[in-house]
């Protein structure tokens, strides 16, 4: 027989005793015995699964049952037990969830109209009592638009038409390039080179007939985004630089439209719902773009190419449940999620009485030049400079090779893309390390400089330029012209 | 019902304004007389309470109020370690002084019960809540778990002179 020490709180459920002794091999066979003879102590020691509380803790002697084997440690005759209670609590959540509201009104609701085929299509919809039939007529009746058939566009569509949304806008001039496929599950092999809008309505039809699909062939711009915003109920942003989000958010503040927004970079995404009618806007959240070329892009940093999948599921679960009118929207709150730990996390976003779209004092009335406001056309017009005699082409490069010339070639890419591909004869400086690794090169020589496509080994130039290098020559088109017009044995990426 | 003085509760009170803005705990040791307590002692505890394993991201926007809602701490969470609830469990055997209950603060909240106060509470104790707003003490309250565990009732305490 085991002792079993009981606390004060619990006496009067053990016959108003402080301890008892009980038989038992392990401490659940001790804790099973004094449930059965006390069923009235059973119920603040055990959960309705049989699980022992949280709060319950056993010691046996001196030590906390859960740093020795838990529920099977072994109990023998002359050992004590000690039920202790854990001591916990607290105030409830700081701010209640975002009440459910939906964007089609009950009278569209109930004017859209099922087929008997689309009723025995969405039955795993109708039999949810939070959906229903009335809950699948909003679907029907909705509108929504997507910025995008990429990364974040591809999956949310796919899920978007098979629930059975009534009408998806598309707007997408770009066409599909085979580095998509790793990601933008829309589109297929053999939609290479093809427009991406069409490939994806192509898609969405294949899934549910009953969907209709509206493309626009067209870049979103400040031209045209009012014109084609405007009949849709909700928006979803699946762009992939600030410009264009920037510009998707204020149209969409405009015009009074929830923006469900979504963002991945390598392995790491957000989601959020704005919508400044009722919650925070993407300037409150981000109220000055960043400085160009801070922010990488997918193709200059990267991505998992199952986190847009992720994401992108988050902003479709979000458009539907906007739709039909239930649960929380992420409004006011920003999802963030690691894929590599596997981890989300939710921060609460403020309005900002100062936001120049959506603030007391608003000072945007009307959508302006996003390029400009992003700093990207003054940069475009003025990239990084080099003069034409510091230019050198891949044709004029492998002839001087050819010709047995002792060159020094300075590849500035990244390791992990120096490991993808090369060319021979070249040695690896990552940009990052070109101005303290300088010492390395002689000013006396010619040093000719690549990277992947031109523009960092033009940045490179300039910073040894400005260290007194004069004799610098920039590879035009980099290891990618390489690939096209010297050895196409050299893989691009 | 319990039996306690202004001073106790005082002690109480200023114990929540000091942790402001995170949660106080401690507890109410005495003596029991029949169905009813009597404080003789209140002794702050620490809040051991953790937040759950930190979380990086290289993308947080410049304009986020860093609040987290998911992730709550010590302003809306207190925690006993164990270890302390077990050398007060030897202690109440080793003197005369039984522990009574305990209490907390609710930083800008309610002196009310949350779900959460329930689900991690035990029978018999008095659990005593005192609201904190802004740094000064309001409300306070005192509770007992009812015995199917499905509420809390407020439990009725009665103003002593200091023991």
């Amino acid at each position: 027989m085991a002792r079993v020490l009981i606390p004060t709180a619990l006496q009067q459920f053990a016959g108003g005793t402080d301890e008892l002794d009980i038989a038992g091999a392990t401490v659940q066979d001790v804790l099973d015995g004094l449930a059965a003879q006390y069923p009235d102590l059973k119920k603040h020691l055990f959960n309705e699964k049989g699980e022992l509380r949280h709060f319950v803790n056993v010691y046996k002697g001196s030590e906390d049952m859960r740093s020795l084997d838990g529920m099977a440690t072994t109990v023998s005759e002359d050992d004590e037990l000690s039920i202790v209670p854990s001591i916990a609590g607290g105030a409830g959540p700081i701010k209640p969830l975002p009440e459910p509201v939906s964007v089609i009104s009950d009278d569209r609701g109930a004017s859209a109209e099922l087929s008997n085929d689309e009723i025995l299509r969405y039955s795993r919809h109708l039999i949810l009592p939070e959906v229903n039939i009335e809950g699948q007529k909003r679907l029907k009746a909705a509108k929504v638009l997507c910025i995008g058939a990429g990364g974040l566009g591809s999956p949310l569509m796919l899920y978007l038409a098979a629930a059975g949304v009534g009408t998806i806008g598309i707007v997408d001039f770009d066409t599909v390039d085979v580095t998509n496929l790793q990601r933008q599950i829309i589109h297929g092999n053999k939609d290479v080179g093809r427009l991406k809008m069409e490939s994806a309505r192509e898609t969405l039809r294949d899934i549910n007939p009953h969907v209709e699909v509206i493309g626009f062939e067209e870049q979103f711009s400040s031209e045209n985004a009012m014109r084609i915003v405007k009949d849709f109920d909700l928006v979803i942003d699946g762009t992939d630089n600030f410009p264009t989000r920037s510009l998707t958010n204020d149209v969409c503040v405009l015009l009074n439209k929830p923006n469900v927004y979504g963002s991945i970079f390598r392995f790491e995404g957000q989601a959020s719902v704005f919508w400044a009618e009722k919650g925070p806007c993407y300037r409150c959240l981000y109220p000055e773009p960043p400085p160009p070329g801070l922010v990488p892009s997918c193709a200059e940093g990267g991505v998992l190419g199952v986190l847009p999948g992720i994401i992108g599921c988050i902003q479709a679960n979000e458009a539907i449940k906007l739709i039909l009118g239930i649960g929380n929207p992420l409004i006011g709150r920003l999802m963030l999620f690691n894929a590599l730990k596997m981890q989300f996390r939710e921060l609460k976003l403020q309005k900002d009485p100062s936001c120049p779209i959506c603030g007391t004092n608003r000072t945007i009335t009307e959508l302006i030049d996003y390029e400009e406001f992003c700093g990207i056309r003054g940069e475009e017009s003025a990239p990084q400079t080099v003069d034409e005699n510091e230019e050198i082409t891949v044709k004029q490069l492998k002839a001087r090779m050819d010709r047995g010339e002792d060159l020094t070639i300075i590849d500035v890419r990244e390791p992990y893309e120096y490991a993808i591909a090369r060319i021979p004869g070249t040695k690896l400086i990552p940009l990052g390390q070109l101005e303290e690794r300088a010492g390395e090169l002689d000013p006396n020589t010619e040093i000719i400089l690549h990277c992947r496509s031109g523009k960092r080994s033009a940045d490179a130039l300039n910073r040894l330029k400005a260290r007194g290098f004069v004799r610098l020559k920039n590879v035009v088109g980099g290891i990618t012209a390489w690939s096209d017009e010297v050895d196409p044995s050299v893989p691009k990426y | 019902m319990i039996r306690l003085s202004e001073a106790d509760l005082d002690a109480i009170r200023v114990h929540g304004a000091a942790t402001f803005p995170n949660e106080c705990c401690g507890v109410m040791l005495g003596d029991v007389e029949g169905a009813d307590k009597r404080v003789r002692e209140i002794r702050p505890l620490a809040n051991v309470f953790e937040p759950s394993a930190g979380f990086e991201t290289s993308v947080l926007p410049a304009g986020a109020a860093a609040e987290d809602v998911a992730t709550v701490g010590q302003e809306r969470r207190y925690f006993v370690s164990p270890q302390e609830m077990f050398a007060l469990m030897q202690e109440e055997r080793r003197t005369k002084r039984k522990v009574l209950g305990f209490y907390h603060s609710h930083p800008n909240h309610p002196a009310r019960p949350s779900a959460y106060d329930r689900e991690w509470a035990s029978p018999w104790y008095t659990y005593i809540i005192v609201s904190v707003l802004d740094g000064r003490p309001d409300d306070l309250t005192a509770w007992q778990l009812d015995d199917d565990r499905q509420a809390f009732s407020p439990e009725t305490w009665e103003i002593v002179d200091p023991s």
